[in-house]
């Protein structure tokens, strides 16, 4: 000992808008963080669709046909398509913030995630047979 | 080796170097090394210091996965380099120092970022009842064991913050090994201190600062689950601003 240290470390910059590109693993993150976008501009539609209730027969009817042109369909199923991604990705980490424990035992995770799916599924058939499609 | 049931291989390491009193940026040397296939990615290492190299510097110890001080990137991986098996690599493998630490020398990263982060979340057993040792020893079912237990395991590798991108992009965060352990702690029975590790974890800096990526846990040597122990930290700290905001009659 008693030589200097010469330390100097080297710090490597993580790329600020490209990070993601660096693995598969943060690609597929991003991914699922897009489809959201997908989601929130379908709640706007709905909104709209609200506010064109709101406002009378006649404009609540060209609402309808806007919805039924070629690039809305295409976009409400794209929409629907990126929903069930997220819907089904966030369900199968959902066991990750909500530890079970049966006596001694933590429950493993597939009993958390069927849970969610199950009031997914009843939830659906209530809010359908509530707006008369059965 | 005599033994000639094992397989000798050939093996291409691509080593990022570093020399702080030479170099201005790490570059890459490439050494071939006759390896054997069953070695792990750190029987090249050592092979190649002791026959073809004096001079690499890099991290180990137990050579069994428990002392946390070989990790690097391997092929763009952060590993365990005694758990990388040289059979699951290709001829050419490329090996650098942890992503998202400063590199001290070679393979040799600073860790002080980490060290720090770990001291603040209190990893310890902070009593909850504070007994001297003739009142006897603070008791534990298997039951409340289990709760926590899978958090224990962490051996300080430091293979999660390699691979968050949310440490790299933004390095206050107090990242995914430093929040598991104090998470660890506060679902022990026998401890006391939640609330003052929730004033370093509950925070900007930390749980919130994750958005789940969820690559903590998939590279994790020891099935730990950071992203788990974070996300239900989010959970509690949530139930805790609920009841502190709209049931405050509510003793926690």
């Amino acid at each position: 000992m008693g030589e200097k240290m010469s330390r100097r470390p080297y710090v490597r910059e993580v790329p600020p808008t490209t990070w993601y590109f660096r693995m598969p693993r943060y690609m597929r993150y991003m991914v699922r963080e897009v489809t959201s976008i997908f989601i929130g501009i379908y709640t706007v539609i709905m909104l709209v669709g609200l506010m064109r209730l709101s406002e009378g027969p006649a404009q609540w009817q060209s609402f309808l046909d806007a919805l039924k042109s070629p690039g809305s369909v295409t976009f409400q199923v794209l929409a629907l398509l990126f929903a069930l991604y997220n819907s089904f990705t966030w369900f199968n980490v959902a066991p990750k913030a909500l530890p079970l424990q049966f006596g001694e035992d933590m429950a493993p995770d597939s009993v958390v995630a069927i849970g969610h799916y199950v009031v997914w599924v009843l939830l659906s058939i209530f809010i359908l047979f509530w707006a008369g499609v059965f | 080796m005599s033994d000639n049931r094992l397989a000798a291989r050939q093996i291409e390491l691509e080593v990022l170097r570093y020399n702080p009193e030479t170099d201005q940026e790490p570059k890459f040397q490439n050494y071939s090394v006759p390896c054997i296939n069953e070695w792990c990615v750190l029987d090249a290492l050592n092979y190649l210091k002791d026959n073809l190299d004096p001079t690499l510097a890099y991290r180990w110890s137990c050579h069994m996965q428990v002392c946390g001080s070989c990790g690097m990137m391997i092929n763009g991986e952060p590993k365990l380099a005694c758990k990388a098996m040289l059979r699951d690599y290709p001829d050419t493998i490329r090996i650098e120092p942890l992503n998202h630490f400063p590199i001290e020398r070679d393979l040799v990263t600073v860790a002080d970022d980490f060290i720090a982060k770990l001291k603040r979340v209190k990893p310890y057993i902070i009593p909850g009842e504070k007994r001297v040792p003739t009142e006897g020893e603070y008791k534990q079912t298997p039951a409340q064991l289990k709760r926590y237990r899978q958090f224990a395991m962490c051996i300080n590798c430091m293979l999660c913050y390699a691979a968050c991108p949310e440490y790299g992009l933004q390095p206050k965060f107090i990242g995914p090994a430093a929040i598991s352990l104090a998470h660890r702690y506060n679902i022990d029975s026998r401890d006391g201190g939640r609330d003052e590790r929730q004033e370093e974890i509950a925070t900007d800096e930390g749980v919130w600062e994750c958005t789940f990526v969820g690559a903590c846990s998939e590279v994790c040597p020891k099935h730990v689950d950071p992203a788990a122990a974070l996300q239900q930290v989010k959970a509690a700290s949530t139930v805790d601003w609920y009841l502190e905001h709209f049931m405050s009659w509510v003793k926690k």
